[in-house]
């Protein structure tokens, strides 16, 4: 049994297939690349796996569990995160507790607790920043602490919702184009981390991308899609040269 | 200028960062302790309406500055403590019992408004708190057993522990600055947890939020039952302040009023409800000047520079029907909101805060430190 696994996954709005009959695994350990021109269902299939929307059919699974039905928020609890394309921060907190927001679903105080701010609550919050700090050392930024995401550049950013992602401790992590937008050094970056979460984190990583150079740098495996549709599935180089993708970029 | 060099996670967690904050809120609380010996009656009274203001500003800001959910309906929350209080007391039930019941009450009936506002954003919530509003106005008005209807109900005096607490005296001022204390207290140390993270988070991005394992209908239900208990804490005290209350005090007017609180105040800090509702309160004593003194102070500015004694009663007569005209409070509502929104939409204390910036970089501040800028990286947004 494949680690995560999607099947037959389709969303349809009305007559428009953005996913269709989609099927592909991951296995643990891996970092598998989605590629495809715009509008192929890339991002779509992140937002099924994750729960914004409702498939219009087919089933995923993590870890042999069913969890096309399970609630958005219950995904994370699951142990897969995920970053957005277009930055999906929290703009008016700091970098800190955007961070901490990461560590969410490990926080165990109730309500009451909290009111009090009881020693328990103290211990929590010690140990949410102990891991917090983990991250930020892994992803160099320790300059941005108490800055307001507001005022940050794009780059660092794009970091931060990295940051974030990793602070809930995921199993599985989505990246949604995490280079866009980035220049060279920070793409340069953007690979060194990727490939430092597979061996040093020990997380799955299934990623949306772009820029073919991050892609056969850092991925096992690679999918292309065109219109919903899986056109090839294999090793970068298998993918890339694949006549069906070649004429999705290029026109037949 | 102070720079703080953190050595320890305790740091970004305790209340008060560094020891001049414990100097200053130490000297406030002192100058409020013994405000009573020296303020007069009136200036006391409006201190205490000032904790009342500030107790209700809190639990709004934790709806609408913290998780970004607006309310026009707290004077309903306000309502249904208040009523609370004067309902059980009837049946010598003693302060510190109906107080949490007024509370509690007030807290279940915040989290039954929550769940129908599960579905509804911006505009569209304010306007389901509105109707709320408008139900509970109404049900006060006609469940006449209950509430005696437009009559009202006479709040009796407050017995505590065998003392009978007089509304005017120093010990009721005392229990309304414990209880804004304690909440303001308490919000602090949620916001500095999970929960006020989560909160914080909700406002910012609901899809960020839900990705991140936060179950943002249970937070925001959550968020509504905390705001509307911490109303109807202080709609117990409001009733014993008034020692007399009916429907007709618990108006949308009334909740304006509390948007101004924090609208004025600023929506970003614990601090602006404290600022927003001394301003509030004091523009009750500016509008009884504007009555009672200008039109003799604009006539006699009038005589002096000429006008005949004739023409000068007509100015006379004419602010004076200006100033007692009806609806004015709420054209003076209406312009402060505007003006604030346009301007300053930090409130008083992102003024402040600018303010004491100026200062500690006297020679250096740059005039664009606080330039508004327009932000571009958002194209497409997930709801």
């Amino acid at each position: 049994m494949s680690y995560f696994r999607a099947e037959n996954l389709s969303l349809h709005f009305g007559g428009l297939k953005a996913v269709d009959a989609v099927s592909f695994a991951v296995e643990k350990g891996e970092i598998l690349s989605i590629i495809g021109p715009n509008g192929a269902g890339k991002s779509s299939i992140f937002n099924l796996i994750s729960r914004i929307y409702p498939p219009t059919s087919g089933k995923i699974f993590f870890e042999d569990q069913d969890i096309t039905q399970q609630p958005a928020y219950d995904i994370a609890k699951l142990g897969i995160a995920r970053t957005f394309q277009n930055i999906e921060l929290f703009e008016n907190a700091t970098v800190l507790s955007n961070l901490l927001v990461g560590r969410h679903r490990h926080s165990t105080t109730q309500l009451w607790q909290e009111l009090l701010f009881l020693p328990s609550v103290r211990a929590g919050e010690k140990a949410h920043r102990r891991r917090v700090e983990q991250v930020i050392e892994f992803l160099d930024l320790e300059p941005y602490r108490d800055k307001l995401i507001s005022g940050l550049p794009y780059g660092v950013r794009k970091v931060i919702e990295l940051a974030r992602a990793l602070c809930s401790e995921p199993k599985l992590i989505l990246l949604d184009e995490p280079s866009s937008g980035l220049n060279v050094e920070e793409t340069d970056d953007m690979s060194f981390w990727i490939r430092d979460m597979k061996s040093e984190l020990g997380i799955t990583v299934l990623m949306v991308e772009h820029d073919m150079t991050l892609v056969n740098r850092v991925s096992d495996r690679v999918i292309a899609l065109n219109y919903g549709r899986v056109l090839a599935m294999g090793s970068p180089s298998e993918v890339q040269h694949h006549p069906d993708v070649v004429a999705a970029y290029l026109g037949a | 200028m102070r720079f703080l060099f953190k050595t320890d996670y305790e740091d970004d967690i305790r209340l008060f960062p560094h020891s001049g904050y414990v100097y200053s809120y130490g000297l406030l609380l002192a100058v409020l302790l013994i405000a009573p010996y020296v303020l007069s009656s009136y200036l006391m009274s409006q201190l205490v309406f000032v904790c009342i203001y500030a107790t209700v500003g809190v639990g709004l800001l934790i709806l609408t500055g913290f998780t970004g959910q607006a309310s026009l309906g707290h004077a309903a929350f306000l309502a249904i403590g208040a009523y609370t209080a004067a309902y059980l007391q009837q049946f010598n039930v003693p302060f510190p019992v109906y107080f949490l019941a007024a509370g509690l009450l007030t807290g279940v009936v915040g989290a039954l408004v929550g769940f129908p506002a599960l579905r509804l954003q911006g505009i569209y919530l304010v306007i389901a708190t509105i109707s709320f509003a408008f139900i509970v106005e109404e049900i006060m008005a006609r469940w006449e057993s209950v509430t005696n209807g437009n009559e009202g109900m006479r709040v009796k005096t407050m017995q505590l522990f065998g003392i009978t607490v007089s509304r005017d005296g120093p010990t009721f001022y005392y229990l309304c600055l414990a209880v804004l204390v304690l909440t303001i207290v308490g919000t602090l140390n949620l916001l500095r947890s999970p929960t006020g993270r989560a909160f914080v988070a909700i406002r910012d991005s609901e899809t960020a939020a839900r990705s991140m394992g936060i179950n943002v209908a249970l937070y925001k239900v959550k968020s509504f039952a905390i705001s509307a208990a911490i109303t109807g804490f202080a709609g117990v005290l409001f009733a014993h302040k008034l020692s007399f209350i009916s429907p007709e005090m618990f108006t949308l007017q009334l909740s304006i009023e509390f948007i101004i609180v924090i609208l004025i105040g600023g929506t970003f800090s614990l601090h602006g409800a404290v600022l927003g509702a001394i301003f509030l309160v004091m523009i009750d004593p500016f509008l009884t000047y504007l009555k009672d003194d200008m039109p003799g102070v604009i006539a006699g500015a009038a005589a002096t520079l000429g006008a005949g004694a004739e023409r000068a009663g007509h100015i006379q007569d004419a602010v004076a029907a200006f100033a007692s005209a009806n609806g004015l409070k709420g054209a003076i509502y209406g312009i402060i909101i505007v003006v604030f929104v346009l301007f300053e939409p930090l409130g008083l204390y992102g003024r402040w805060l600018k303010i004491k910036l100026f200062f500690q970089l006297f020679p250096l501040y740059k005039r664009a430190t606080f330039k508004r800028q327009k932000i571009y990286v958002k194209s497409e947004r997930n709801r």
